[in-house]
């Protein structure tokens, strides 16, 4: 609800994840089976499509930095692509789905499936050193670890405080502790008095 | 062929009616797919189901409660704050009502917009609509607090499909605990007035809270540890009363609501108040069965 509408594509209904979408008449497609490419390479070529698809919420990171792709598999040229939500009422899946469909047609698989797994469940624990590095760059602050075990209400103080992605101050403070999207916080560096998002550890 | 590379998109355009969601857009089908739900518990399935559908329910309604209130926050970040905990507990619902059809053999839009009111499990205490901000944070605070507990005691629950929901949705609702805690204490420890409010809201939804901690045997047969509900409940109060002490309030003591005949939301006993949920929140789906777009 707090989504933008994702251009053009954000009406009409998108596809099925779990659903085949069978690409008819593909003019870009190059051939997938039969031209020779080894299985293995097919595989590969197809991980590296699904890993470069970025997130339509956080685009300066990949899926596979964000730790939210999990398996890509070839059987007979079709592809299928487990993903994990991040939060279970995560909109932006849809989005994901069809850039995950459009990106693979457009290396030349027409079959593709995309699944989605709910466990083990997403953590920003799975955001990967190169994504978490791409996010400061892009003046998104990474998450801390997330707490494990019984979570005890927080008391102000017991916790790092966040450093500023701009300035690495980590004289900062919450302004609202729900951004724009379910992933976000928004935070304040005293410092240099940029507000900032925050990937919300969890 | 057009240039407009989203025209042509396949992944989009070959999408027809047939598989087309009428109700929710977010698109995606299944998300069971990969939990071997074959090796379900020996739960009668019925039971099962209707335990899905409680914890859905309990999302749901109280997710459209939360909703109302989008555009009337008393500042944006409190726009933000709740419409995102409102979209989580809607995507909780989403999947405890897929788990539910299943089971059932049916869907989840199904069974959001087609079920009558005393076919609803939901407890009684998401019903009502606040009276204010204060009456929100401090409901908030103690469905948090409750469903946390509950969830977190079905991570291990011996129905593989309810333990991935559990899972994920317990890191969810410990933020939003979070969130209401914070102003429960801000409200409750603030000015004369505002520690009246707050107190006043407490009091205003506290006789559901009772009902939150019925024993239920299938519960216990899911997860043993939800055989002993008053356990349940000094764990909740174990978060609750320091919250309430910091903020200078009083627990509230008044006479738990009473049902029909010892029956009540769980059972499908519900306050005025479900109806007009009802009637909102179906009112389209029912008035274009089948529609999509
Ligand atoms: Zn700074």
């Amino acid at each position: 609800m707090m989504e933008p509408a994702g251009g053009p594509r954000g009406s009409g209904s998108g596809p099925e994840t779990s659903t085949a979408v069978t690409g008819g008449e593909t003019p870009t497609a190059t051939a997938v089976a039969g031209d020779g490419e080894s299985a293995s390479a097919l595989l590969d070529r197809a991980r590296r499509v699904a890993e470069s698809v970025t997130d339509p919420e956080l685009p300066a990171v990949t899926l596979a930095e964000l730790g939210i792709l999990r398996d890509v598999t070839v059987q007979d040229g079709h592809v299928h692509v487990t993903i994990t939500p991040t939060y279970l009422g995560c909109p932006a899946l849809r989005e994901i789905s069809g850039d995950l469909h459009r990106q693979l047609r457009e290396a030349g698989f027409a079959d593709v499936t995309v699944h989605v797994q709910l466990t083990p469940a997403w953590t920003s624990d799975a955001i990967t050193a190169e994504g978490r590095r791409k996010l400061a760059v892009a003046g998104i602050a990474p998450p801390r670890p997330a707490a494990r075990g019984p979570v005890p209400l927080g008391l102000p103080g017991r916790r790092d405080p966040v450093a500023c992605p701009r300035c690495g101050s980590a004289d900062t403070t919450v302004l609202a502790p729900f951004g724009a999207t379910l992933c976000l916080a928004l935070h304040r560096c005293r410092a240099c008095g940029e507000p900032f998002e925050y990937v919300k550890d969890i | 062929m057009t240039d407009d590379a989203w025209m042509t998109d396949d992944a989009w355009a070959t999408d027809g009616p047939a598989s087309a969601r009428w109700a929710y857009g977010t698109g995606f089908r299944d998300p069971f797919v990969d939990i071997d739900l074959s090796a379900a518990p020996a739960t009668d399935p019925e039971q099962l189901a209707a335990r899905c559908l409680m914890l859905g329910d309990d999302a749901l309604v109280y997710s459209h409660r939360l909703q109302q209130w989008i555009t009337r926050l008393p500042e944006l970040e409190e726009e933000m704050a709740v419409a995102n905990i409102a979209l989580d507990l809607l995507g909780q619902a989403r999947l405890l009502l897929t788990r539910a059809g299943h089971l059932l053999g049916t869907d989840e839009d199904r069974l959001a917009f087609f079920r009558s009111e005393h076919e609803f499990r939901n407890v009684r205490l998401v019903e009502r609509a606040d009276t204010d901000f204060a009456e929100l944070v401090g409901r908030l605070l103690v469905f948090s607090t409750w469903r946390l507990e509950l969830l977190r005691r079905l991570r291990n629950s011996s129905d593989p499909g309810l333990a991935a929901i559990a899972e994920r949705g317990a890191t969810e609702l410990a933020y939003h605990r979070e969130y209401a805690a914070g102003w429960v204490v801000r409200l409750g420890d603030g000015t004369d007035l505002s520690h009246q409010r707050m107190q006043a809201g407490l009091e205003a939804f506290w006789p559901y809270v009772d009902e939150l901690f019925q024993p239920d045997p299938v519960l216990a047969e899911l997860s043993p540890e939800l055989a002993d509900p008053a356990a349940l409940r000094s764990d909740v109060d174990a978060v609750l009363d320091p919250v309430l002490a910091t903020a200078t309030l009083q627990r509230p003591s008044v006479a738990p609501a009473a049902g029909v005949g010892g029956r009540t939301g769980r059972d499908g006993i519900h306050t005025e108040d479900l109806g007009y949920i009802l009637a909102e929140m179906q009112s389209v789906a029912r008035a274009h069965p089948e529609g999509v777009w």
